[in-house]
Parts: C-alpha cells; structure tokens; sequence
C-alpha cells in the first residue's frame, strides 16, 4: 500500500467524490466536512433507502457505509448498490467490531472493513486507494 | 465439598454397615448359642435321668436277686437242715463259690433266738427279740436294712426272709457285704468327678461315695416323700457346680443320688461357646477390616467426584464469564465506539479548523492544539480498550501452521530483551529439544506467551528470574509450556480471580485486566489449558498444555 499523506491527497485535483451513509448524524456532518476540506466531494446521508435514492440520481465512486443502521442496515445496503451499480468501491464502517461481519462483508464486494474510532487519515487513504483501484481496473 | 464433610460421611457409612452387620451376627451367635446351650443342657439332665433309672434298676434287681436267693434257701431246706451249723457253714460255703455278698447266714426262732450261725462273728447267741429289723420282718416277711454297725462294729447290711414251718415262725437271715454293695453303686460312673452313692428316708448314707465328706445339701432337696421316676437338679455350692440326679429304689426307701460334674459334662458346650465366640470374633475382626476398606474406598472415590466435579463447575463459571463478557463487548462497542468516533472526527474538525491564521494568532493556540491532541489520544486509549475485549466476541478460526514451540517462545523473548536486561532479569532456558511440531496458531500463541511474560516481568520488578519450560507429554499428546518468576507470587485471593474479565494487580491505567481472560479464551480456543500454581512470597508458575494436533 502506498504511504499518501493528508497533503498529498488533498492536492488531488478533482478527487473521487464519496457518500458517506451513517445514522449517527454528527458523525457523518463532521466527516464530509473534514473530507471536503481534503479535497474530496462528499455527500453523507443518514440511511441504507436514501443513499440508494441518492444513488439512482448522482454518480459516486467510493461509499462509506456503515454497518449498524436502523432499518436497511449496511450489509443489505452494500448488496443493492453491488447490484445497481458494480463499480462502486464500498468501504464498511463498523462500531460493531465483529470480525464475521467483516468477512460477510468483504463477501458481499466491499472494498475494506474499518473498525470505530479510525482516524480519518485512514478513512482518507482508503478511500483514495480504493477509487485508484477501481480506476485501474 | 469440605473434606470436614467426607468424613463425617465416612463415619456415616461405617456406623450404618457395621450395625447393620454386626447386629444381625451378635443376634445370630447369641440366639444359636443359647438355643444349643438349652437343649444340649436337657440332654444332658435327660442322660442323667436315664442313667439314674439304669442304675436304680440294677440296684433293684440286686436286691431283689439277693431276696430270692435267700428265700429260695429257706425254703429248699428243712429248719432242722438249716439248724445244724455244719449244713449251714456248707450252704455259705456254696453260695460264696459264686460270690461273697454273703459274708454270714444265720437261723432265728421266734423268739429272736439265734438258732444257727454261719459266718465270721461269734454272734451264735445273740438275741435280736428287741430289734427293729427283727419286729419288722415278723410283720412284713420280708426286709432289708439299712446300713449300720450293730453288734458287729462296722457297717453291714442285713436281708432277713421269714419262713413258717409246722406252725412256727422262722427267720433267715444273712448280712451282706457292704463293700460289695458300694462297689454295685459306684459301678458306671460317668466323668472323672462323677458320683453315685445311696441314702435313706433321712439322709444318712448307706453307701460310701467315691470321694469323702458328701454334703447333705446336695441332695436334701430330694428328700421326704418318695416320688416314682429319676429327677435332676443343678447344684452350686463355692468352686462347685454339679448336676444331681435322685431317684428312689423300689426294693427299699433308698434314694440314688448320682453326681455329674457339670464343667465336664458341658464340655462339649463350652467349646461350643468358644467356637462361637471364635466365630463372632473373627467376623467382628473381617466386618470391620471390611467396613472401613469399603468406607474409605468409597469416601476417595466421593472426593475424587467431588474434585473433578468443583473442576468442571470452575471450568464452567469460567467459560459462562467469557461468554458473558463476549457480549458485554458486543455491546459495549456499539454503543461506546460510535460516540467515539463521534468524538474523534469533532477533535479532528477542530484541529482543521486550527490551521486556519486567524486562529493560529490566538494567545492560547498551542493550548487548543494540545487539548485536541489529548481528546485523539485517549479516544484511541478507549478505542483499543474495546477492540481488545472485542478480543472475545471474535469468532475467528484460528489459523493452523506447524509451529515448533521452542522457536515460538524464543521469538516471542526478542520483544522483550530489552525489557529484561535494564530490569536485571536472568532468563532461564529449559527446553525440551526433542518436542514435536504442533499445528496451532503461532500469532495467537505469541500473544499469550507475550502476556505471561509481561506480568511475570512486572511481578517480578527488578532481580529476578524467569524459568521457561517445555516438555511433551506424551499420555496426553500435549505440548506444555512453562513460565517460572521468582516474584513475589499471589494470595488466595487474587488467584482465585486472575482469569477474571477486567480483574487486575497493576495501578489504574497500566493494566485493563484483560490479558490473562484474553490469554485464557485464546488457549481454549486451541484446545488447551492453562493453569498456574502460585505461593505467596515464593513466586508463580504458568504452565499451558497444548494439543499436538487440533481438530476443533
């Protein structure tokens, strides 16, 4: 994995724009705020439904999901949009922390699983290998 | 269960069977004693009875023979044969070929004259008008006397016959030889100390017993009124316990007394009795030894059970704590790692907003820098607090490879080297090199081994050793691992904890008192177990069996 700093990939010129969906709404408020400030376009929503909403009408190459939501929860979520639209890196957030969960998840095509609290450093840098990797491929 | 418990069981089950043993022994050895005491002592009275009879028949026929014998004499001759000394002399004579009960023959008239006299004394003259025996046989024709002295100076007896001729009455009489007669007595005596002698109406002997001085108590009951058949009675005098059988002659009111020494005649009975008591002896002697066998071998047995089953209940309490922890954590980290990263991006947004220039001008910037530095820091602390008793919710299949263990714990050490060599600790190495490869999971291993090594090197402090052991065991199949400090070790208290979630010796903040459960779930997920052995003052072993090969 290539070491990339917050600079670095803040100097990204039209980096990979990103939906954030988690029903903690001051996490996700917080988080697309740090994120633009990176130079990521961000949208967060608060559910599995709306993102899939959101979806259907703007494109997106990387999504943070989490995986503990009311309702549609982060797994189901990851399926439709593995359905929908294939070429979407998905990176499962969980606060959870069962190991299982992850590996159903990895299963399902998400791209990595991240254990609450990470540092947004590392939500940064996968979020950018990730939409590298989906540009290579 | 308490060994205070066991025992009093122990004692609980010997009292129960030996009572129920020994009971039914003592009423079996008593009841079959006393039964063949009863009935062996009536046998005896009944042998004496028929004795006494046999004896009184022969005494009666003696007598009775004698009577005849002279009545025969009497009249089978004429009074004028009889009255002539020299025929008389020759009759005795004759009858004494065959035997001396006779010791004299004499003929009176009826005016108690002695006609004739055939015999030893010079009683030729003598007048027996005046005598009782000599009124009685006028009356009754027949009599026997009793034993007496008379003329004569020592004890005779007297058989007198009348017999009437022409008109007159006549009197044979003959004396009979006492000697003999005792000896008729005596004849047949059972035991050695058996006794046969006779008496009359008023007690006085008419034969002389075997053995001297015979006490009238002894057969005084049997005295008065003639009764027909033989009656035994016990007598019991000091030293002297003897049956006494009675019974009245017919031809003459003589009673039979018999002795029989009773020691001798229960002979048979005492050594019953001390068969029985040989008996009863040696069952008391083989219940006992039996009961006390069966009684301990049942008590360790209970302990045993009791062992193994306080080990399962241990086991499960500790396995039960897991579970519940496993999902306390699940728990917990939902609810606790979502503020968190809450918590995180907000210092994170801050610290953005930081870098802006206007703030960086503030007075207190470097102050708002640090905080946030802090606020990041300790959210990680709790962050990787929960990860780790994540640790148990994980249901991660281990990771199987061939690990030889030795290499395992020597590159575990390389961690710490450092660690060990500024605290002054000697590492003891004491390897098995003959241990087999296991299949297991060197990552997982290393972290328990890590661990060990961390607490044993923080019991320790400073000076000390560190033994590390390995060995095979090969009953079992199973790798053991040892880790010795020579700390200060642990107080039943807190080893009865130390596998305890959250449980932890060290100041707050340097211990979460999750290493030694993590450590403990770990081993079990492996399939094997860790134990320790710990005294206060002389320090802690650590000792996990491993199974070569695990098939979970």
């Amino acid at each position: 994995m290539t070491e990339k700093t917050d600079v670095q990939i803040a100097l990204v010129h039209a980096g990979p724009s990103v939906l954030v969906v988690d029903d903690e709404q001051d996490f996700v408020e917080t988080l697309v705020k740090r994120m633009e400030r990176r130079g990521f376009k961000v949208t967060g929503v608060g559910s599995g439904q709306e993102a899939l909403l959101l979806l259907g009408k703007e494109h997106f190459d990387v999504v943070i999901l989490d995986v503990m939501m009311p309702g549609m929860d982060g797994i189901e979520t990851l399926r439709e949009i593995k359905l929908a639209w294939p070429k979407i890196q998905v990176i499962l957030l969980s606060g959870h922390g069962g190991e299982e969960m992850g590996i159903r998840g990895m299963a399902y095509g998400a791209y990595a699983y991240l254990l609450k609290p990470v540092a947004l450093k590392t939500i940064v840098e996968t979020a950018y290998i990730a939409f590298e990797e989906a540009g290579v491929r | 269960m308490s060994g205070l418990g066991l025992k009093g069981l122990g004692a609980k089950i010997a009292i129960t069977a030996l009572s129920f043993s020994l009971v039914p022994l003592i009423a079996l050895g008593v009841t079959m004693y006393s039964m063949f005491a009863a009935t062996y002592n009536s046998k005896v009275q009944t042998n004496l009875a028929t004795l006494a009879e046999n004896k009184r028949q022969g005494i009666d026929l003696f007598l009775r023979e004698q009577i005849a014998q002279l009545r025969t004499l009497a009249y089978s001759h004429s009074v004028k044969d009889l009255s002539s000394p020299e025929l008389l002399e020759s009759i005795l004579a004759t009858m004494q070929l065959s035997s001396k009960t006779f010791i004299d023959l004499g003929l009176i008239n009826e005016e108690g004259v002695h006609v004739s006299y055939s015999g030893p004394y010079n009683l030729s003259h003598a007048n027996y008008k005046n005598e009782k025996w000599f009124n009685e046989v006028m009356l009754r024709k027949v009599y026997v006397s009793d034993v007496f002295e008379g003329f004569r100076g020592f004890p005779h007896m007297v058989i007198a016959v009348q017999k009437q001729e022409k008109g007159k009455v006549w009197i044979l009489r003959a004396t009979i030889d006492s000697d003999i007669f005792d000896s008729l007595v005596r004849w047949l005596q059972l035991g050695d100390l058996g006794d046969a002698y006779l008496v009359n109406r008023a007690g006085d002997l008419q034969t002389r017993p075997r053995f001297g001085n015979k006490s009238r108590d002894i057969y005084a009951p049997l005295l008065g009124t003639p009764f027909s058949g033989a009656k035994v009675m016990q007598y019991e005098a000091d030293q002297k316990e003897i049956f006494v059988g009675g019974i009245w002659l017919e031809q003459k009111e003589w009673l039979l007394v018999i002795e029989e020494d009773k020691r001798g005649e229960l002979q048979p009975l005492f050594k019953t009795r001390m068969a029985t008591w040989g008996v009863m002896g040696g069952g008391f002697v083989v219940i006992i030894l039996g009961t006390l066998i069966m009684t301990r071998m049942i008590v360790a047995q209970q302990e045993n059970a009791g062992r193994q089953q306080a080990q399962m209940n241990e086991e499960l309490i500790q396995s039960s704590k897991m579970a519940a922890l496993g999902k306390l954590a699940a728990g917990v980290a939902h609810e606790v790692n979502n503020p968190l990263a809450v918590i995180r991006e907000k210092a994170g947004w801050m610290r953005d907003l930081l870098e802006e220039e206007d703030v960086k001008a503030s007075p207190n910037f470097q102050e708002f820098v640090d905080a946030v530095d802090k606020i990041e820091q300790h959210v990680e602390r709790a962050g990787t607090v929960v990860h780790r008793m994540l640790g148990f919710a994980r249901r991660m299949e281990p990771v199987c490879n061939d690990l030889y263990i030795n290499d395992v714990l020597k590159q575990t050490t390389t961690f710490l080297e450092n660690e060990i060599r500024f605290r002054n600790i000697e590492l003891i190495w004491a390897l098995n090199p003959d241990l087999p490869t296991i299949q297991s999971d060197a990552a997982q291993i290393q972290q328990v081994i890590l661990n060990l090594f961390n607490n044993a090197i923080d019991a320790i402090g400073r000076n000390g050793h560190i033994t590390v052991k390995t060995g095979y065991e090969a009953e079992t199949d199973m790798v053991s691992i040892s880790l010795r400090d020579d700390g200060p070790g642990m107080d039943k208290e807190v080893q009865r904890r130390i596998f305890d979630p959250f449980y932890t010796t060290k100041n707050v903040g340097k211990g979460t008192g999750l290493g030694l459960s993590i450590s403990y779930s770990i081993i079990n997920k492996l399939g094997g177990s860790i134990r320790f052995e710990s005294e206060a003052g002389k320090g802690t072993e650590f000792i996990i069996l491993l199974p070569v090969k695990h098939h979970d």
